[in-house]
């Protein structure tokens, strides 16, 4: 009996002792059916080949292993990011206990959002009953300040019109007419999360300034776009804001929401955009969005207001927060400090002391569109090769992008940018074409483990590790919390292949 | 001292009055039929756990009240999540757009050994990611077209289900037309499985579709190769409704051997579709999770002539009952042998309480789960000397509730779909010393500074199933409970007043 109170093994350990491992392994041929290990072992070679390759790339009807996820999880995720706002989302409950679960698993923290719970009587007549009582319930149970509804697939597929829905429900009396509930369609067969989160800030921001009139100030506004290092990355663009003395306003700041203190309260809300900040949002002079392919629509809509705009994709590594840094003092004429000068040179002396661990080393990436471009700009920084650069949702246009931006770099002679393809394509493709280093979210340690090569978790969601997003990837700040994550695993890596005592450990090396 | 949280059923009544003080009229009268007290009843007392209440006062499986917060899901993630995404040598596809699947995926924890990728596929995301046009023009093309490349890319999946998202039934596609062509095409088991998540009134109804879906798509075809050479022997059993979480259904599969029974069907973790196949050819079922596995049960007991039975594998007073309960439907090789294996382990058993009970004694717990845990898991908090304050199922129905008055204490709070808000004012009120339910519960708990233990994953423990799993649980329990990080949410310098003064 492996077990015993002295020490409690539990699955990792207590499966592979010889109890269990021939109760499976008698269960496999006395019950399964299962294949022949030859042909298990044919066909497994075969996925890896370069034939396989050719016939995975060729499909076109099935998706497996996707990295997107739908858009009202992005529609909850901006709506958060409000003082004091639940997310509703009117349609089918189970989709919110989802958003909620994916949410928390990644942040370690509440995520607060409910539903308009639409079952098979709304299919056929419609959710106006459920929107009625809802919002209604929604208010007095969760005293929120905003209520920010979005949909599900049901209630578009139904047509569902939120306008007059949420109409009817104030003149119901379900909240005071002048209670604010701004609104997004978000159809979860169109696009993916980041289109949600544009879909609710363009919801939102609409809400407050298309009855406003716009007097122009001086302040900025800041988009983040859809981020699992929100919490860090909101905070650090914050503070080099606050080192230039920049009067800004972020639009939707979950920084607070998912970092919430362990003192003995449930914070339900915390921190987040003020709704007065939010209407006076439409006074600033320009609004910058952080991620372009997160908030198209909106920055459409915010530059017809008048202002300036200004999009990034995703500002990691030296060159994209130099550019922004720059972009903020053009536009806010406030000169960038000595300190963020100093800042940079402090991160160009340490991608100096480690360029040459990094230089020439080859890359597989993938995640959000913003993402894998600001990541791929930043591995060519490093001298590092960017080869298979892969976003499930990510455009033709976003491909033409890509591509303009390996052509800048000798570094991105190699590289091709795979748009609307998925994580089974990319195991093809470094199947076929290998690279030292994976770098996207949790899903990739099934790649990690089918190739063998080594996962940088920098992409949401993380599940399997822990605070990750604590620390920014953004800034010159986050620059070197990205830089010291590739280098980790640059050495991990030499480590774990020269650990062999009396074979390959004469390169154990104890100073690099 | 004043008293500032409540502490027994008369406080209790008085807590859900003033709980549902906080809702609007409609919203008030439906959820006060949800929440209870469990009550005395002049029932016989359970013969294993010697209790006897009154819980099925609660009403259950009725819709949620919108705009509140529901721990609930829906069809799709009973079919999918539950019952059909374990098995794992078939490709189950997320029909429709690719958000369920993508927040399913590999999320549940159910343990295989097999090659994923190659043979197995339960850690996978298949879908048909439907745009605009597949919902404008339908999607029964695109389904046919994924099979056929699922066909061609993994030659080894043993068949395919596709289990329905929220706009294939609003469309009115024809997934069944799809799948028996496809069968036809390819030779292959194709399930086509109507679990829209708009269906019914939580996850409940999915296990029942899916259970269906069993029934119709692979019980009532023609005999596969895998059921015609099968012999069936006098001590074969199918363990119905252990998705293997952590490694649950192993940890209960290895005293079902040891005491001479052979588990040739373990539903549906680890489970692969002969296993299912050959199931209506076994002497008995032995259900686990009943909520979500008994309808396939009653079919088989009607149709085969196959029994069934619940068991309990969770804490020793209920394992040792257990296994004394199936052995009694075999013969007494079997019945010595069961109390051979309880005798084994009963040393185990003894170090595990004599380490962890002084630990744990008398500590309070509040659950809000799923199936089958509101009921099964208090008895080993029980073997552990631990106390139940309150219970509850997120999509338990009537025979549910009736169920856990073997199981609760007359006394115990009752909460049927309790609501964010609900739960939350009832865990700042009763403060029990440990919660146990799931994902979207654990934060909130935690940073109002009680120990908490997901009741859905094991915490991404386990398993929690069997000896073995008692071992892990009780260890868990005593890890939450007494870890020195509970005592350092007061900053000291807050300290209170009088004591600073002393």
């Amino acid at each position: 009996m492996p077990q015993s109170a002295d020490k409690v093994l539990d699955h990792a350990p207590l499966f592979q002792q010889p109890e269990y491992t021939e109760m499976l392994a008698n269960k496999k041929v006395k019950y399964e059916c299962g294949h022949p290990d030859e042909l298990v072992q044919e066909i497994g070679d075969w996925t890896k080949s370069w034939d396989y390759r050719e016939k995975n790339l060729a499909r076109e009807a099935l998706t497996v292993n996707p990295a997107k996820a739908c858009q009202p999880l992005g529609a909850v995720f901006a709506s958060q990011g409000y003082e004091a706002t639940m997310p509703f989302v009117h349609g089918s409950q189970g989709c919110v206990a989802y958003y909620r679960s994916h949410l928390s698993r990644h942040f370690k923290e509440p995520s607060s959002c409910v539903s308009s719970s639409m079952t098979e009587d709304a299919a056929v007549f419609g959710g106006l009953i459920n929107m009625v009582d809802g919002l209604a319930n929604t208010k007095a149970l969760y005293n929120p300040k905003m209520i920010a509804v979005s949909t599900t697939c049901m209630a578009e597929v139904i047509g569902d019109d939120l306008n007059s829905f949420i109409q009817q429900a104030k003149e119901k009396g379900s909240v005071e007419g002048s209670f604010d509930v701004p609104f997004a369609h978000t159809p979860a067969f169109v696009g993916s999360h980041v289109d949600g989160y544009d879909n609710m800030q363009k919801g939102i921001l609409s809400h407050f300034w298309d009855k406003a009139e716009r007097t122009a100030g001086d302040s900025i506004n800041i988009i983040p776009g859809f981020d699992g290092f929100a919490v860090a990355n909101n905070r650090e663009i914050k503070r080099m804001l606050g080192e230039m003395d920049v009067d800004f306003t972020f639009l939707s700041d979950v920084s607070d929401v998912y970092d919430t203190p362990s003192d003995g309260e449930f914070r339900m809300y915390d921190g987040g955009t003020t709704l007065e900040d939010a209407k006076a949002a439409l006074n600033a002079k320009a609004t910058i969005s952080m991620q372009k392919y997160c908030t198209p629509k909106t920055m459409e809509y915010v530059s017809e207001t008048g202002q300036e705009v200004a999009t990034f994709h995703y500002p990691m590594g030296i060159q994209a927060t130099d550019e922004f840094l720059m972009k903020v003092s053009e536009l806010t004429g406030k000169a960038i400090p000595e300190s963020l000068k100093k800042e940079r040179g402090r991160f160009v002396d340490a991608l100096a002391d480690s360029q040459a661990w990094l230089h020439g080393k080859t890359y597989a990436i993938y995640g959000d569109p913003d993402f894998v471009y600001a990541m791929a700009r930043f591995v060519m920084e490093t001298g590092g090769e960017p080869i298979h650069c892969l976003a499930t949702n990510g455009s033709k246009a976003w491909v033409k992008e890509m591509e303009a931006l390996f052509a800048t770099s000798p570094f991105g002679a190699k590289a091709k940018a795979w748009g609307g393809k998925d994580l089974w394509h990319m195991r093809s493709l470094m199947a076929t074409e290998t690279v030292d280093m994976l770098i996207g979210n949790s899903y990739g340690k099934y790649l990690e483990r089918d190739i063998g090569t080594p996962l940088i978790r920098l992409m949401f969601p993380i599940f399997d590790r822990h605070h990750h997003h604590r620390f920014p990837t953004w800034g010159y700040q986050g620059a070197l919390t990205t830089l010291v994550k590739l280098l980790d695993t640059v050495f991990e890596k030499l480590d774990d292949d020269t650990i062999i005592p009396g074979e390959t450990d004469y390169s154990y090396d104890l100073t690099r | 001292m004043a008293k500032d949280h409540v502490s027994g059923p008369e406080d209790y009544e008085a807590m859900i009055e003033e709980v549902l003080e906080a809702y609007p009229d409609k919203a008030r009268k439906k959820r006060a039929k949800h929440l209870q007290v469990s009550q005395a009843t002049d029932e016989a007392p359970d013969e294993t756990t010697g209790i006897a209440s009154k819980c099925d006062t609660t009403k259950s499986n009725i819709k949620s009240v919108p705009g509140v917060m529901t721990i609930r899901g829906c069809a799709y993630a009973g079919s999918k999540g539950v019952v059909w995404g374990p098995v794992k040598d078939m490709v189950h596809i997320s029909h429709g757009p690719v958000g369920c699947g993508q927040y399913s995926w590999s999320q549940r924890r159910n343990y295989y050994i097999g090659k994923t990728g190659v043979d197995s596929f339960v850690t996978m995301q298949f879908t048909t990611d439907f745009q605009e046009k597949d919902i404008v023009f339908g999607g029964d093309k695109k389904l046919g077209k994924t099979i056929d490349e699922i066909n061609e890319l993994f030659p080894l999946a043993n068949g395919t289900t596709i289990q329905s998202e929220c706009p294939i039934g609003l469309i009115g596609d024809d997934i069944e037309a799809v799948a028996k062509e496809k069968k036809k095409e390819h030779g292959k088991t194709m399930v086509p499985v109507r679990c829209e998540g708009f269906r019914g009134v939580s996850q409940s109804l999915g296990h029942h579709i899916a259970n269906d879906a069993v029934r119709d798509w692979v019980f009532e075809q023609e005999e596969s190769d895998n059921v015609k050479t099968f012999e069936p022997g006098p001590y074969d059993v199918n363990v119905i409704g252990d998705y293997n979480i952590g490694g649950d259904a192993w940890a209960s599969r290895i005293l079902l051997e040891e005491m001479g029974l052979n588990v040739v069907g373990n539903w549906s973790g680890d489970a692969t579709l002969a296993e299912i196949e050959r199931a209506p050819k076994a002497k008995l079922n032995l259900i686990h999770c009943y909520r979500s596995m008994n309808y396939i049960c009653r079919y088989m007991e009607e149709k085969y002539g196959v029994g069934w039975m619940e068991y309990n594998f969770f804490g020793p007073s209920q394992i040792a009952a257990s296994l004394r309960a199936i052995a009694k439907n075999f013969d007494e090789t079997i019945q010595e042998n069961a109390e051979k294996v309880i005798a084994k382990y009963q040393p185990l058993v003894d170090d595990i309480i004599a380490k962890f009970r002084p630990r744990l004694e008398g500590k309070s717990v509040m659950l809000y789960v799923g199936g089958l845990r509101p009921r099964h898991v208090v008895t080993a908090y029980d073997d552990l000397g631990m106390v139940i304050a309150g219970t509850g199922y997120e999509f338990g129905h009537n025979d549910d509730y009736k169920r856990t008055g073997h199981y609760v204490k007359q006394g115990t709070l009752i909460y049927d779909d309790v609501t964010g808000y609900e739960l939350e004012k009832f865990i700042e009120k009763v403060r029990p010393d440990l919660v146990g339910s799931g994902i979207k519960e654990k934060y909130p708990v935690q940073k109002m500074g009680i120990p908490f233990r997901q009741m859905h994953s094991w915490d991404y423990s386990g398993p929690y199933h069997g000896y073995d799993g008692f071992a892990i649980f009780a260890r868990d329990m005593d890890l939450a409970i007494n870890n020195p990080v509970w005592g350092m949410y007061d900053a000291p310098w807050d300290a209170p007043k009088a004591i600073a003064a002393e």
